[in-house]
């Protein structure tokens, strides 16, 4: 008998995911078309913007690798019951570590191990600034939230001194970044485009980490307890201090090596928006995938392509915007939020 | 810094924080009913370039309000709707909405792009104007900056001095108590959270019909999480909040002058600032550690340090209504 309501909730569940997915993709409809365009000339656009030719089929996978890592981190701290929105700098100070090691050691060292050391700075500057939000949240009692905020602001404050201070280009500072690195200190790619193996290769171990420790340990299973009652789990001898700073440490690793690649793989230089958004879309992936890791690769890809596919499309459709891929994402997963609820609210109602 | 100067520079100030005001009394108003509207960013930036276009359409500064207003209001009745009857996670759906309607003024925006367009007209007030400093500094801009004077008192007058005030701050505190009492919880947390946003809204429109006088792509990037944070800085209390907002002004209009000072600073840097050094002070004063530096403190002392730099959020803010 208790196979039913089961069978009927999850049966509730699919309509209504479907449901969502379909109102979604009206009303995005329906936007192009007050535009003024045809949604099957910007469909296509978006694909050949995406995956027509393999130097933007690389820039796909380029994207992808950063957006991956920031979303395998943020699984740890939503699982944890937290809304880092600092993740945006946390990797922006992974770049800025990247960058500070590589003008520091990029000259006298061989280049590979020059990279390795600015990936591992990458790391260690955005494990210390998710650790100071992680800080101010489980020592000072500041909500997460807005500590995030402004050490985001802080980040990028830093960031844009640099680049048109200390680190300016010869002769006039620009919003271009800094002086590009030389080619030694580039990651390798392949063949002509510009996806790093490097780059595809640290993503995707990043991501089968986070699964794994998600789904088969007991470091998993306590993080979810926190975030579920971090009182109860406390009571129960599971430390809610110790596990929240986990995972605000183990985000902030994930988010500065984003950071880092976004210097070492894609841009070759710091610029006063390194980390291009990819950390807050890297918030809409998971909550997409509702906080299961197994879900961020399709999404993660999907939106990387949004990404890139919509980089052209003001160049072949006059009228529409290149922003047009944030409001793909953000009407699918507020779609899916709402679905997620009116769910909810049936089920609950009806049993 | 000459007498002049330091006019100059308030002058500024008030003019800048106008726009805030609006954002933070709304905010305050939703918050203090229970409903964190964290959709502020995007909802200021969609609605500076929603009055933009309608009052560029209908040539009326006024209905480029209204209309900024309502669509506030409609993104409010989304987290509302989230938040209130689906119990879903307010933080979520505000976040998500936050990033969706700043994209989507750029995306609907394309043809308005720093194009001239009406603004709100100058109006010095008769007689008060010509005060000495005072008349200057508060007297002698528009409407706009006037009625977020009274917008500010009203609003204080409404929380602590009426019946409705009181039930509006019950309802953030102990729903289940108001509602015993007879308050239909549900009802004026959707209508408080609509007020709030509607009055986001204008905070939009104040931004592209009169502080900035036009639209263009991300025009006003930053100002709702501000607006976020200066709600917890001015302790939900809507004088504190729009103190808070004249603040950020001030350090803003500051900012501006110190790029003659300091040449070696970059502009860029000093744009930014302002919005650090608030989220920093916030965090400071609220962080537990304060508590920790004034245990040596006289009791008096401490009790009333705490009091001014901080004050609890309404306790039952964030969480869904769920009947006793």
């Amino acid at each position: 008998m208790a196979a039913i309501p089961a069978l009927r909730e999850s049966a509730f569940a699919t309509a209504h995911r479907v449901g969502a997915l379909v109102a979604a993709l009206v009303l995005l409809v329906a936007l192009v078309l007050l535009v003024g365009e045809s949604p099957l000339a910007v469909f296509g656009a978006l694909l050949n913007g995406a995956f027509g030719t393999w130097d933007q089929v690389g820039r796909v996978v380029n994207t992808l690798t950063v957006l991956l890592l920031c979303s395998a981190g943020l699984v740890f701290t939503f699982n944890a019951g937290l809304y880092n929105l600092g993740v945006e700098g946390q990797v922006t100070v992974g770049a800025i570590a990247t960058t500070f090691v590589l003008r520091l050691v990029g000259e006298m060292l061989p280049g590979p191990l020059a990279i390795t050391l600015s990936l591992v700075a990458g790391a260690l500057g955005g494990v210390s600034w998710g650790l100071v939000a992680g800080a101010l949240k489980v020592y000072g009692r500041v909500s997460e939230i807005f500590a995030g905020l402004g050490l985001n602001f802080i980040a990028q404050g830093a960031a844009i001194y640099l680049v048109f201070g200390p680190w300016k280009r010869p002769g006039v500072a620009s919003t271009s970044g800094t002086e590009p690195f030389g080619e030694h200190l580039w990651l390798g790619t392949f063949g002509r485009t510009e996806a790093t193996p490097v780059g595809v290769a640290l993503a995707l171990i990043g991501l089968l980490f986070t699964i794994l420790i998600m789904q088969r340990t007991y470091f998993g299973l306590r993080l979810r307890a926190v975030g579920h009652n971090p009182r109860a789990a406390d009571i129960l001898g599971v430390s809610s201090a110790r596990h929240l700073l986990s995972a605000f440490a183990l985000c902030g690793v994930f988010a500065g090596v984003a950071g880092a690649l976004q210097v070492v793989g894609n841009y070759h230089r710091l610029t006063p928006t390194i980390s291009g958004g990819l950390g807050f879309l890297g918030l809409l992936v998971v909550m997409l995938a509702g906080f299961n890791a197994l879900f961020v690769l399709p999404i993660a890809f999907f939106f990387s392509a949004l990404n890139v596919g919509s980089l052209q499309l003001p160049l072949v459709l006059q009228r529409v915007d290149s922003s047009l891929s944030g409001v793909i994402q953000g009407v699918l997963v507020l779609a899916a939020l709402m679905g997620r609820g009116l769910a909810q609210r049936r089920a609950g109602g009806s049993a | 810094m000459s007498g002049e100067q330091i006019l100059v520079v308030l002058a500024t100030a008030i003019a800048s924080a106008t726009p805030l005001v609006f954002a933070v009394i709304g905010e305050t108003l939703s918050e203090r009913a229970g409903v964190i509207n964290l959709s502020a960013e995007g909802t200021i930036m969609f609605c500076a370039m929603v009055g933009f276009a309608a009052a560029l359409a209908s040539g009326s500064v006024w209905l480029g309000f209204l209309a900024a207003a309502a669509v506030g209001a409609l993104i409010a009745l989304i987290v509302a709707f989230n938040a209130i009857t689906l119990r879903q996670s307010q933080i979520a759906v505000g976040f998500v909405l936050a990033l969706l309607f700043s994209d989507l003024s750029s995306f609907l925006g394309v043809p308005i792009v720093r194009i001239p367009g009406p603004t709100v007209p100058a109006m010095p007030l008769p007689l008060l104007s010509e005060l000495p400093i005072v008349g200057r500094l508060l007297f002698s801009s528009d409407v706009v900056v006037y009625a977020s004077y009274v917008l500010i008192a009203i609003t204080w007058l409404f929380f602590y001095r009426t019946r409705a005030g009181l039930m509006l701050r019950a309802i953030g505190e102990q729903p289940n108590a108001a509602f015993a009492r007879g308050a239909d919880v549900i009802r004026l947390r959707y209508l408080y959270t609509l007020i709030g946003g509607a009055l986001m809204g204008i905070a939009g429109a104040a931004f592209s019909l009169d502080f900035k006088a036009g639209w263009s792509f991300r025009h006003t990037g930053g100002y709702g999480w501000i607006a976020l944070a200066i709600v917890i800085f001015g302790g939900w209390n809507p004088l504190r909040a729009a103190f808070g907002a004249y603040l950020f002004g001030v350090l803003q209009s500051l900012a501006s002058v110190a790029q003659d000072q300091f040449q070696g600073v970059p502009t860029q840097v000093l744009n930014v600032a302002p919005f650090a050094l608030m989220i920093l002070f916030l965090v400071l004063t609220s962080a537990g550690w304060l508590d920790r530096l004034l245990v040596r403190a006289p009791a008096s002392v401490r009790r009333r340090v705490l009091q001014t730099l901080r004050t609890a959020p309404p306790a039952a803010l964030g969480k869904p209504f769920v009947q006793d």
